[in-house]
């Protein structure tokens, strides 16, 4: 798998080329500014990209922008985006408009390798990686979630960050039928259609939470 | 001007010619008030009752001139007070009390307004009321004479009054004085408020001096707060994130040290690791989020608030048109001041909804935040909002306050700054 990186901190970056060359991706470029970014995008179509939010020369959020630009000259690009802080407002505009391939997560997460690879992979296949930082910040603001029981609130929370009906049955050691059991109360309760593509299903909770 | 309805019109000149008559009443005031100070000056040898009466004195004509500026901010007319500050260290008594008033010119330009100030006051009161009371005469006069038969020698052009039509004119004559009376009072209160603001404002000295003063105490403020801040973050950088590095380096060795032993405790060590420095990101993140949050280096203040309100557990409608961005520590005051604002508005206004709206016109930077609460906020009663007020007004800038019981809620607050163009414009692209 193709992976460009964008980073710019040295240290960092070779710790990620590192860490996904480990886990059989191929690193074709690793860039270390804002500028480099798009051209490289555009030029490697990568099959997925892990985009630092902050990158030099104006340490705003090029990096972001960069992303959300490549995206929209390639539909669908892949793209993972790291930050040393999330801000559900940005995930909110890496959202729009996209037909998944998306994840915006803590640089923190790095630290549990399995996840981050985990991720890195699900957003590569179509997928999405919400942060559970930015989906805890948008449980915490709303009112109509109170309707919600507390196991609901779980599985909503894990299918917002991205997971499967079977992964967030192993992780709450519950059986994949019950999840849907669930799921299907949360989306009467929310009044959301139902929807059976995990990626959509993504979107449309988190489209709601940040209404 | 304004246009202005003839209601109000009338009103006003109504309450012109009422403050004349106060005018005058206040202006009599003005010589029994010079003569107390000067007796007062010359009872200085006298050093007991001197030391007294010329403080006592000098309070009185203070008070006159007080209110003399307030009655002129009635007009339009901004007076600002012009005393000079109390001079440094303890309560000045006796003969330093004494120095200050007598070297502080604001005095003596008190001193020399009282006797001019009472002839205009007078005068212009005088008039003020003298052509409106004339025009009631010429308005009266038609009636009482031909009903009572009260005899009028003359009135306005004609002396004396020779025929009917003569004395028929006088009533147009009479409404006539009345309108120029209301017309003409409000503006001789005006001319007697500018003649009031060349003695009892500030001299261009006096002004420095104010400046002087309001700036060294919002710098000591500023300096105050800062040195806080520091032994904050001091604080919690050295028992949160510190210790945690320092814990983290004693389980790696440790871990290095078992590598052979104990492999399956080497496993737990490093999965602990992991999560100290997990913590250990936490605990700086939250800390960072306090010293300037990352979202408004990236975004600036718009991004910023519009992240700060999506983080709130409430619906707080934003708008914000600003064409550039301004100085970074006026960018961040801006910002934590709506910061604290909205806090306040989420913990104690039990509000439904709020609305930020942000705005830089005609160099000034202005933030409202308003909520439908209970209303009834008290500025003075929490820390919060008079925090906000000392940030603010680093930079020159206010907060004003508006909560009546019941709501709604709204606080102003204006910076003075201005914006530099964007350095990049959002989704400008790079390529």
């Amino acid at each position: 798998m193709r992976v460009v990186i964008a980073e710019d901190l040295a240290l960092l970056r070779d710790g990620l080329t590192r860490l996904l060359e480990a886990f059989d991706f191929g690193v074709v470029e690793a860039v270390g500014n804002g500028p480099a970014l798009l051209p490289a995008l555009l030029k490697h179509r990568p099959d997925v990209a892990v985009v630092d939010v902050r990158l030099p020369p104006t340490f705003t959020d090029e990096g972001l922008q960069a992303a959300i630009d490549a995206r929209t000259e390639v539909p669908g690009l892949p793209v993972l985006v790291l930050s040393q802080h999330v801000e559900p407002l940005y995930a909110r505009e890496l959202l729009t408009g996209s037909g998944g391939g998306v994840g915006y997560l803590l640089k923190d997460r790095v630290a549990n390798v399995a996840q981050f690879v985990d991720a890195v992979r699900r957003v590569a296949d179509g997928g999405t990686a919400m942060d559970p930082e930015v989906v805890s910040q948008l449980l915490a603001r709303r009112e109509p979630l109170a309707a919600l029981t507390a196991r609901e609130r779980e599985v909503l929370a894990e299918m917002a960050e991205g997971r499967s009906n079977g992964a967030i049955a192993a992780k709450l050691f519950i059986t994949e039928k019950a999840i849907s059991k669930h799921i299907t109360n949360i989306f009467t309760k929310l009044a959301m259609p139902p929807s059976d593509d995990d990626n959509r299903r993504v979107l449309a909770v988190l489209a709601y939470l940040n209404a | 001007m304004k246009p202005m309805g003839i209601e109000t019109w009338v009103r006003n000149g109504l309450r012109a010619v009422g403050l004349g008559w106060a005018g005058i009443a206040l202006s009599v005031l003005n010589l029994p008030l010079l003569v107390l100070w000067i007796v007062a000056l010359a009872l200085t040898p006298a050093a007991g009752i001197g030391m007294v009466a010329l403080p006592f004195a000098t309070s009185l004509v203070r008070a006159r001139a007080d209110l003399a500026r307030r009655l002129a901010a009635g007009w339009c007319v901004t007076i600002e007070r012009p005393y000079a500050p109390r001079p440094k260290g303890s309560l000045p008594v006796g003969w330093r009390r004494y120095k200050w008033i007598l070297t502080d010119p604001a005095t003596w330009r008190d001193l020399a307004w009282l006797l001019p100030g009472a002839i205009i006051g007078i005068a212009l009161g005088a008039v003020s009321i003298a052509i409106p009371l004339y025009g009631l005469e010429g308005v009266t006069l038609l009636p009482l004479w031909l009903y009572l038969g009260v005899d009028w020698y003359g009135y306005g052009l004609f002396w004396p009054i020779g025929s009917f039509s003569q004395g028929v004119l006088s009533f147009p004559q009479g409404v006539l004085f009345l309108m120029t009376g209301l017309i003409a009072a409000p503006q001789l209160r005006r001319v007697e408020a500018l003649f009031a603001w060349t003695l009892l404002a500030p001299t261009k000295n006096a002004q420095l001096r104010l400046r002087v003063a309001q700036l060294t105490e919002t710098r000591s403020d500023t300096v105050d707060a800062q040195a806080a801040e520091l032994r904050r973050i001091e604080r919690d950088l050295h028992d949160g994130a510190q210790a945690r590095l320092v814990s983290l380096g004693m389980t790696i060795g440790l871990a290095e040290e078992l590598l052979d032993r104990d492999p399956e405790m080497v496993r737990k060590l490093l999965a602990e690791a992991r999560e100290t420095s997990g913590s250990a990101l936490v605990e700086l993140r939250d800390l960072v989020r306090g010293i300037h949050p990352p979202v408004l280096a990236e975004r600036g203040l718009d991004g910023a608030v519009r992240a700060l309100a999506l983080s709130l557990p409430m619906p707080i409608s934003v708008d914000i048109e600003l064409p550039g961005r301004p100085e970074t520590p006026v960018e961040s005051a801006a910002y934590f001041a709506t910061a604290e604002a909205l806090t306040n508005v989420v913990r104690h206004s039990g509000a439904n909804t709020a609305a930020v709206s942000i705005r830089h016109t005609d160099a000034l930077l202005t933030m409202v935040i308003l909520d439908d609460g209970r209303g009834g906020a008290d500025p003075s009663a929490g820390t919060g909002l008079s925090g906000v007020r000392r940030r603010l007004a680093v930079f020159d800038g206010t907060m004003s306050l508006s909560s009546p019981p019941g709501g709604p809620t709204v606080v102003t607050m204006e910076l003075p700054c201005a914006l530099s163009s964007p350095k990049t414009s959002p989704f400008s692209g790079t390529g």
